[in-house]
């Protein structure tokens, strides 16, 4: 049993200017220790996805369809039920940590309260146990430093206090929404590591979102590519990057920069993600994707299966997709 | 009854933002305003104020000094609101008309607040304009100076002033206006100062575009947007000053009057049973004002569209 | 912290100075100065009477002795009309009324007006939240002297219940109109700014890490909410003291409660310029003062402002 079962999940938000579908039947599943990527850009609806599972959506929104965590329904489940998994048994990392930790409150305090409420330890006991998880994260005189507030800390070691804060209570799942974002790159390459150590040492699952398929690569097993709401592709890391067999991913991967191939153009995807208020019927993606057609507007295309542990939705075949982008595309851009 | 201060610096935020994005926030705004009933309502309303004030002089049946010797001494009695008379809405307390008078004071308080919000918001947009877009000490010195002046009592200082001057209606514009362009001054220099590192004022000022005209040019044409808003909502705050400094007999003097005078007298003769002499100017007074404070939200809400 | 009110301090301090300095000079300003009456005054007289009040002392002198008095005696000075009183007197005398309505209505719409708007904010869109915008709304239209001929109206012509003026030394029949009167348009103001930054607070990022860390939504509110919620309403504070202490004029004139605003109004319309001085300098004083005590509060909660 996956430790984590999304199935047939969608959010929507109203507006004052109509219903916005962020996330529409998007189904994954985690096993207990692993790690899954759910990878797009801003505005994909991977990160509804995960506040969604934990019932953190905005105040206007709605989630359908299930999510089960250990075999249990969790998605819409009542406040009490989710309190007592929230921090305990799924902990978050957020984005920002300036704006996500609280900026009036000391460091010990907000880690503390987390201990005293789930453990129901005394204070002086929490932030003893809140000074060993700092040292975990790696932050240099945890003990004096607890004593701040978030605003005192450099922006690396304020996300290192968000993640002990996240693993206070050993859960087994942690979820790490763009952890990473905010960071410089070699502050982000630390981070990184730092999750991959944690996770053998404290056997916990990761679910890590990002828009940067640069951080997948070498810290997790398996990927969901988000776009528009949909997934485009699931796939395990090297295959997928070694062979991609979606229109987007493929786009994707192109704008990474790399470095081996020095002498080849940087690539952008052309155009803008879609507006989700009116949503192109179809594949999302197509208005910006090279191979689009008008067959492409008429269904929305299945996730097929496309080798072992791996799937795709779009109805091109995959060696169309191999052999590279037109070479009309290009020129016929506007 | 203040401004608040938040709204309007979320306001200042989200205007430099579109600025950025170079599309103009006023075709959304229009939509929107237009979508807010509240807002049209208060349009609705406002007009009908000016309508009254402009063409109430054509309709009233007695003019304003007039005094009706039938119902003198017995206002109580004759003097309520009645067609046949010709006292709409009844006589004040001498016999005079009030439909008349409530449409003088209609005009009074209106300009005054017209007259007083447009000194506060052109004296604020400069200093602030100025204060944020030249910066260093001159910047420090305007901004503690509006700081210090923060700390005045005004509406003390304001009738020290008027006893002092006289009280004439200029001299009540004047200092309305005068005393209320703190708060203006400081949101137009934060604005500003946003503005002045946008690249397009950069390049104005490289190719050596005077200071002077980039602030008329460049920069105060971009704080329109809150101007509007501002000045919206100070025209029913400047009423209010108006209304309360005539309410307490320190504001116009007869034989002119206005609606804090009008409720002032209403107030002071109701025990005597002619109650319409305090609820017709009330009546106007609290429509008017919430027809500009309706205004005044739609229109910062249109231009920073939120849910609150 | 300390160095943060120092700081505060040195700002404030010539503030006030500026603000006495500044009145006496309109005074001197002021067409035909201080004693300027409809009849004309014997010129012997008048010259008797600039003496007397130490008017015809060169001005850097006069202000120089006016601002010693008061920094160093509290003493503002003789009254200009009614020689037989100083200004000191009528402060006595009408400001410890207007301290103790003032302070009831402060904090009646401090706290009615933080709770409606909490409350408003958590239920939201509820039939509570839609009374407390409205009563707000309306409110703003109600300043103290429409509010004041209006309670006058119902609750004393109309159904008799309470005293339609004096003061009886606060007796509560007494204390009410003038405490609702005074306190209603603040309130709502008051609500509004709290319940718009409760929102706001409710909707950032940190309250959302909270929720994450499975707290009940009690502690949530009140020990991760309420502070930041609060720093809005703690700026509102220091205008609302000003406006407040604005609308004790009214409430004096309207209720004859004998505070200072009543005083105030009867040195205006006679032309008494040293009491309408002394009070506005001792109103800009305790402005300060407060404000002073506002921008600590504030420093105190937001931990990012300390310098």
């Amino acid at each position: 049993m996956p430790l984590l079962e999304i199935d047939d999940l969608s959010v929507s938000f109203d507006t004052p200017d109509g219903t916005v579908s962020a996330v529409r039947g998007v189904s994954m599943a985690l096993e207990a220790g692993k790690t899954l990527a759910i990878v797009g850009e801003s505005g994909s609806g991977k990160s509804q996805t995960a506040f969604a599972a934990l019932g953190l959506l905005a105040k206007n929104g709605r989630a359908t369809g299930s999510v089960r965590f250990e075999g249990e329904e969790i998605l819409n489940a009542p406040l009490k039920a989710l309190n007592k998994i929230r921090a305990e048994k799924i902990a978050m990392v957020f984005q920002d940590p300036m704006t996500s930790l609280n900026p009036y409150m000391r460091v010990s305090d907000q880690m503390s309260e987390v201990l005293m409420h789930h453990k129901g330890m005394g204070k002086k006991e929490a932030v003893a146990e809140a000074v060993r998880m700092l040292d975990a994260v790696h932050i240099p005189s945890a003990r004096e430093r607890i004593r701040l507030y978030p605003h005192e800390f450099s922006g690396g070691m304020r996300q290192r206090v968000m993640i002990a804060m996240a693993l206070l209570c050993r859960p087994r799942l942690l979820i790490a929404d763009e952890p990473t974002t905010a960071l410089d790159v070699t502050v982000q390459a630390q981070i990184m590591s730092l999750f991959s150590e944690l996770q053998s040492e404290f056997g916990m699952a990761l679910l890590l979102i990002t828009h940067d398929l640069g951080v997948v690569a070498g810290s997790c097993e398996d990927v969901v590519v988000m776009y528009g709401g949909r997934i485009m592709e699931k796939a395990p890391v090297d295959p997928l990057f070694a062979d991609p067999v979606h229109p987007y991913t493929l786009g994707l991967l192109r704008a990474i920069p790399r470095v081996d191939k020095g002498s080849e153009e940087l690539l952008t995807i052309p155009g803008a993600p879609p507006n989700m208020t009116n949503p192109p019927p179809g594949c999302p993606f197509r208005p910006r994707c090279a191979w689009g057609g008008d067959d492409c507007d008429a269904v929305v295309p299945p996730l097929d299966s496309v080798g072992p542990n791996r799937s795709r939705a779009c109805i091109r075949p995959v060696e169309t997709i191999r052999e590279g982008i037109p070479a009309d595309y290009e020129e016929a851009l506007p | 009854m203040l401004v608040e201060q938040q709204k309007m610096e979320s306001l200042a935020g989200r205007l430099v933002e579109e600025e950025v994005k170079g599309r103009s926030p006023w075709a959304d705004a229009r939509r929107r305003f237009v979508r807010n009933k509240a807002a049209m309502f208060g349009l609705v309303i406002l007009v009908f104020v000016g309508a009254f004030a402009l063409f109430g002089p054509y309709i009233a049946a007695w003019s304003i000094d007039e005094l009706d010797f039938m119902v003198l001494g017995q206002v109580a009695e004759l003097g309520g609101p009645s067609i046949e008379t010709g006292h709409y809405f009844g006589t004040d307390d001498l016999g005079r008309d009030l439909f008349a008078r409530v449409v003088q004071g209609t005009q009074i308080s209106l300009m005054v607040g017209l007259v007083g919000a447009a000194i506060a918001v052109i004296v604020g947009t400069l200093w602030g304009a100025i204060a944020g877009y030249v910066g260093g000490a001159t910047d420090n010195v305007m901004m503690r100076t509006v700081d210090i002046l923060m700390a005045i009592p005004y509406m003390f200082v304001l009738i020290l002033l008027l006893v002092m001057f006289g009280r004439s209606i200029a001299m009540l514009f004047f200092g309305i206006g005068l005393l209320s362009w703190l708060d203006m001054s400081r949101i137009v220099r934060g604005q500003t100062l946003s503005l002045k590192n946008m690249e397009y004022i950069e390049a104005a000022r490289a190719t050596g575009v005077s200071g002077f005209r980039i602030i008329l040019r460049h920069i105060v044409p971009n704080l329109l947007g809150i101007v509007a808003v501002y000045a919206t909502l100070l025209v029913p705050l400047m009423i209010l000053t108006e209304s309360f400094i005539s309410f307490l007999g320190l504001g116009v003097q007869e034989p002119l009057t206005s609606w804090g005078a009008l409720i002032s007298e209403g107030a002071g003769t109701m025990q005597y049973g002619t109650l319409w002499q305090l609820l017709f100017p009330l009546f106007f007074f609290v429509i008017t004002l919430f027809g500009f404070f309706f205004v005044g939200d739609g229109l910062r809400d249109a231009l920073d569209p939120k849910d609150r | 912290m300390l160095s943060f009110i120092l700081k505060r301090l040195a700002v404030a301090i010539p503030t006030l100075l500026v603000l006495i300095v500044l009145s006496f000079v309109l005074m001197h300003a002021a067409p035909g100065g201080p004693f300027t009456r409809e009849r004309a005054i014997p010129p012997e007289v008048l010259a008797n009477l600039n003496a007397r009040y130490g008017l015809d002392e060169p001005l850097w002198k006069q202000i120089g002795t006016y601002l010693w008095n008061i920094v160093a005696h509290f003493d503002f000075g003789p009254s200009f009309v009614y020689p037989s009183r100083t200004v000191n007197d009528v402060i006595a005398q009408g400001f410890p009324i207007t301290l103790t309505y003032g302070a009831i209505s402060f904090l009646v719409a401090v706290i009615v007006g933080c709770s409606l708007g909490v409350a408003a904010a958590i239920k939201q869109n509820s039939w509570l939240d839609y009374l407390a915008v409205g009563v707000s709304i309306g409110a703003q239209v109600l300043p103290n002297f429409v509010m004041a001929p209006i309670l006058v109206l119902v609750f004393t012509l109309w159904l008799g219940w309470l005293p339609g003026g004096g003061w009886n030394d606060g007796q509560w029949e007494y204390l009410v109109m003038p405490v609702v009167a005074l306190s209603t348009s603040f309130m709502a103001s008051i609500a509004r700014i709290t319940r718009s930054s409760m929102l706001e607070v409710l909707a950032q990022n940190h309250i959302r890490t909270a929720r994450a860390k499975g707290l009940p939504t009690r502690r949530i509110l009140l020990r991760h909410a309420l502070k930041p919620a609060m720093l809005p309403v703690i700026s509102y504070l220091g205008p609302a003291f000003v406006t407040m202490i604005t609308g004790s004029v009214v409430i004096d004139l309207f209720f004859s409660t004998g505070g200072i605003g009543l005083f105030f109004v009867n040195a205006a319309l006679s032309r008494d310029y040293s009491v309408m001085m002394g009070i506005t300098i001792l109103i800009g004083g305790l402005t300060i003062l407060f404000n002073l005590v506002v921008d600590i509060l504030y420093a105190w909660i937001d931990p990012r402002i300390r310098y």
